[in-house]
């Protein structure tokens, strides 16, 4: 608890990774990796197909666990934790292939995501106890809030698998918001949007980024997302960082262009 | 005055129905016969609507139900038998029969708990394994639990173990009504409440979660592990408890009734209603008792017919006769009428 | 010590080939369509009446000799059952997979299916068992103190041959690499210009082929029929071919006998009543500790 409250002082690193190793068998998915991201800022992760990127990504949700280094957020080791708890220490995420509940409401998918801080437990929903209500109550309310926040009301009694692509994107989104976390990780929010649906999210993230108060840390493969939104970019290949610095640096790095387009090319 | 009839109409038909078998019974209207199909009714209620909690709501796949049924009716029965009965097991009864009526309830509830703990069996596992590799560990869990009941000797081994009328007889002694189905009423809308109540909280919601993508599910806060665990052995226990009954209305138990075959039964049910509809389980377990009775005298021609009559219909409605909606869902007009919480 | 040892060992093989053997075709159905064929076990019981019915015809109507009569029995009865394999698909099965109905849902007819199975024979043929002939004349060998007999090592031989067969065809051939495809991707496997039904049928024929030998050589062994015989058979072999690894050819081999030498190795310490208890104890560990199976690979979710 004490380490904790230490950690949380002013512009402490909401995420801090020291030396991330993950090996899978003989693979080295990523080498060696460090950041530092500070409250508030949205910064990207970009790289060629394969590179670890969302790799990376698992490894700071819990999805799995490294090889080598430590994962701190807030100044909390996350190691061993299950993707619950680290969820419950304030970071959520998407996925490059949306995975929302698709037969549940959309309401049902945002109320599940409280399960974090739930305050009740199984007797208690089969008592309904005063507890159980005002807990439902709450996040009845809370879900309902969010949906109209993010103008998904009208879908809330829907179920996801019947809405266009792009807002079951932002339900996504709007999903991990939700559990309130100081750490939004999006994974290509925007593969598989047409370019008016990929100016609408680029305004949404800003958006979000305002109005949640929180820090975002995405992985894009459109160039233009990222060259507008993000203010800090680190580029890996091969699990290994090859560059980082602001959209401009990096889009003149050599080793950047070399990643991407190879070698001959230059 | 329509809110109040809408909000307590369940319960009032359920009071009424309840009501009306035990009366009849009381005054026996109804026969001995229709009254053990009745019961029968309950627990293959009991029986379909736990199951449908792990494989319709959870997704995965249980064929070992009977394992757990087997648990909580030896358990509830030996207690029972051990505490208020004269048995050439146990002896002389350790308590007043004259208590058995009292103590009933928690007999019954002891054995939904240790077939709970019995769940775990397969709780554990589920942890790592999903799909068809856990469909094994519950069929093995099944054969596991008969055979190590046929390998007590002490309590009849395989040919079962009996002194249950006893019990109920000496509670009929206290008070003079037919109380086995007065048990089975109770028991029946107890489980499909606490199942129902359980699934449409935001806690039971994360069971759904699981079913349909358990990555997001963990991913998005869902303590996966333990609702997994809760929900085994919720269904397990439940399970227990029908078990329970089932050995009470019989007056005797023994192994062979909860083999592979009995778990087959209760699987037809949960998938004849349809996957995650209560109101499916609950509507096929009724209608597939009253099959069974119904083609009774075909002797062995039933179990023909039977498999038959299922294979066509699912040829028909592969997704079982509600899918995984509920009543309320088909019907939305009967939704103004009623609500069920 | 070693005598005792040495026949236990051989008896497990000899009563792990008839669960390989089985397994084998769960493994292959289950490989393809992602299927349990429940009825599976009660397939290999109609092939043991179906030998049954054959060898009798032969032996007492025909009065041929018994190894004509054996020569004749096994092809006719692979034929014969895997006619049955094929029909279940076709009329069950199918119907169900073309209407896109949950995976489960074909299990459950799969299920159904056995039940018939089981009592249709049992109204047509009565609960009396029947006696299956002797077809060949057992011989008794005795080498330094380990009985066995020409039957025995018949069977063990027979389930190597058909392992090694399977695994040939699996690997080796253009119908085998048709089966892995669908068995990795069966969206795909259609717009290659494979043909997904015919594929299907022949992995039905070979499953219920075998499985109608393994029911002639049980019946020989044991010459004793009855209805229910393929029900318990059925289960602990599909058990097998899981710990084995399912969809896995050597998976479900290795599963029969691991299967096998458990269930002798209980008898041989153990009262008999105690089989079951201790061998599906075994199993339920074994997966707990490789939830896959021995030969499974473990499919990793891709987020």
């Amino acid at each position: 608890m004490m380490a904790q409250t230490l950690a949380q002082t002013e512009n402490a690193p909401v995420l801090e990774i020291r030396g991330l190793t993950q090996q899978f068998g003989g693979l080295t998915a990523v080498n060696d990796f460090n950041v530092k991201l500070t409250p508030g800022g949205l910064s990207g992760l970009i790289g060629p197909n394969g590179a670890g990127k969302t790799t990376v990504f698992n490894l700071v949700s819990g999805f799995y666990q490294p090889t080598k280094g430590q994962i701190f957020i807030d100044g909390v080791p996350t190691a061993g934790l299950k993707p619950h708890k680290v969820t419950a220490l304030g970071v959520a995420r998407t996925f490059q292939n949306i995975r929302l509940w698709n037969d549940m409401t959309v309401l049902d998918n945002i109320r599940v995501a409280q399960h974090y801080r739930l305050g009740y437990g199984f007797f208690h929903s089969i008592a309904r106890s005063k507890r159980y209500q005002q807990r439902e109550d709450e996040i009845a309310k809370e879900a309902a809030e969010l949906l109209e926040v993010f103008d998904l009301q009208r879908f809330a009694l829907d179920v996801p698998k019947n809405l266009p692509y792009g807002t079951q994107r932002k339900l996504e989104i709007a999903r991990a918001l939700s559990s309130h976390p100081k750490l939004l990780l999006l994974d290509e929010p925007a593969a598989g949007l047409n370019s008016s649906d990929v100016q609408e999210l680029i305004r949404l993230i800003r958006w979000i980024h305002k109005k949640f108060d929180v820090t975002i840390w995405m992985i894009e493969h459109h160039m233009d997302v990222m060259m507008e939104l993000c203010t800090q970019i680190k580029v890996i290949d091969f699990g290994q960082t090859i560059a980082e610095g602001t959209p401009e640096t990096v889009r003149n790095h050599p080793a950047v262009i070399t990643a991407y387009l190879g070698d001959d090319n230059i | 005055m329509v809110f109040m009839l809408r909000r307590y109409s369940i319960h009032l038909i359920l009071a009424l129905a309840g009501g009306a078998i035990v009366y009849s019974a009381d005054q026996e209207y109804l026969g001995l016969y229709t009254l053990s199909v009745l019961m029968f009714m309950g627990v293959n209620v009991i029986l379909s609507t736990s199951l449908n909690l792990v494989n319709g709501y959870m997704g995965e796949f249980s064929c070992g139900h009977a394992g757990f049924m087997a648990v909580g009716a030896y358990v509830s029965s030996l207690l029972g038998v051990w505490l208020f009965a004269k048995d050439r097991v146990f002896g002389v009864p350790l308590l007043d029969p004259g208590y058995a009526l009292y103590a009933f309830p928690v007999l019954i509830l002891i054995g939904g708990v240790a077939a709970a703990l019995a769940g775990l069996l397969v709780a554990v596992p589920s942890y790592k394994t999903r799909g068809d590799y856990l469909a094994i560990i519950t069929i093995a869990a099944n054969y596991i639990i008969i055979s190590a009941i046929e390998n007590i000797g002490a309590i009849g081994g395989s040919r079962g173990f009996m002194g249950m009328k006893r019990l109920v007889n000496s509670m009929e002694d206290v008070v003079d009504l037919p109380w086995m189905p007065i048990w089975v009423i109770i028991f029946t809308i107890l489980s499909v409440w606490v199942i129902r109540r359980y699934v449409s909280s935001t806690f039971g919601k994360g069971v759904s979660a699981i079913c349909q993508d358990e990555v997001a599910a963990e991913i998005m806060s869902v303590n996966t592990n333990k609702i997994k665990t809760v929900t085994f052995m919720l269904s397990s226990g439940i399970a227990g408890i029908a078990g329970g009954l089932f050995a009470y209305i019989l007056g005797y138990v023994n192994p062979g009734s909860f083999n592979i075959l009995k778990s087959t039964e209760v699987l037809v049910m949960v998938y004849l209603g349809g996957m995650g509809s209560l109101s499916g389980s609950i509507l096929s377990a009724i209608l597939f008792t009253i099959l069974l009775e119904l083609l009774r005298p075909l002797q062995i021609i039933k179990w023909i017919v039977i498999p038959l009559l299922l294979i066509i219909l699912m040829q028909f409605r592969p997704e079982g006769i509600m899918g995984n909606r509920e009543l309320g869902d088909l019907f939305p007009r009967l939704k103004k009428l009623y609500r069920f919480k | 010590m070693l005598e005792s040892f040495l026949q236990n060992v051989i008896n497990a093989l000899q009563w792990g080939s008839f669960y390989a053997l089985i397994a084998l075709g769960y493994t292959l159905v289950y490989g393809v369509l992602t299927l349990i064929n429940f009825a599976h076990g009660d397939v290999f019981m109609v092939g043991a009446y179906i030998a049954f019915f054959i060898s009798t015809f032969f032996l007492t109507t025909l009065g041929l000799p018994g190894w004509v009569a054996l020569a004749l029995c096994i092809p006719l009865t692979m034929i014969l059952t895997s006619l049955v394999g094929v029909t279940l698909e076709r009329i069950a099965y199918r119907p169900l997979r073309k209407k896109g109905a949950h995976r489960l849902y074909v299990v459950i007819t799969a299920l159904m299916c056995g039940l018939i199975l089981e009592h249709a024979n049992l109204a047509i043929l009565g609960a009396s068992r029947k006696a299956f002939p002797p077809l060949i004349e057992v011989q008794v060998y005795n080498i330094g103190g380990v009985t066995f007999t020409n039957l025995k090592i018949a069977v063990i031989v027979t389930a190597f041959l058909v392992f090694l067969f399977l695994q040939w065809v699996v690997t080796r051939t253009r119908v085998g690499m048709a089966m892995r495809a669908i068995s990795y991707d069966n969206f795909a496997v259609p717009l290659m210009g494979i043909p997904l039904d015919q594929i299907i049928v022949v992995t039905f024929i070979l499953g219920s082929g075998f499985a109608g030998l393994a029911g002639l050589l049980f019946a020989m062994s044991y010459p004793v029929l009855e209805p229910y015989m393929g029900a318990l058979i059925g289960w602990k072999a599909f058990i097998a071919a899981v710990v084995g690894g399912i969809g896995d050819i050597r998976g479900a081999f290795l599963g029969g006998f691991l299967l096998g030498a458990v269930e002798i190795m209980v008898v041989a310490f153990f009262p008999s009543t105690f089989r079951d208890l201790i061998s599906f104890t075994v199993l339920l560990a074994i997966l707990t500790w490789k939830p896959t199976g021995l030969f499974g690979i473990a499919k990793t979710t891709k987020i």
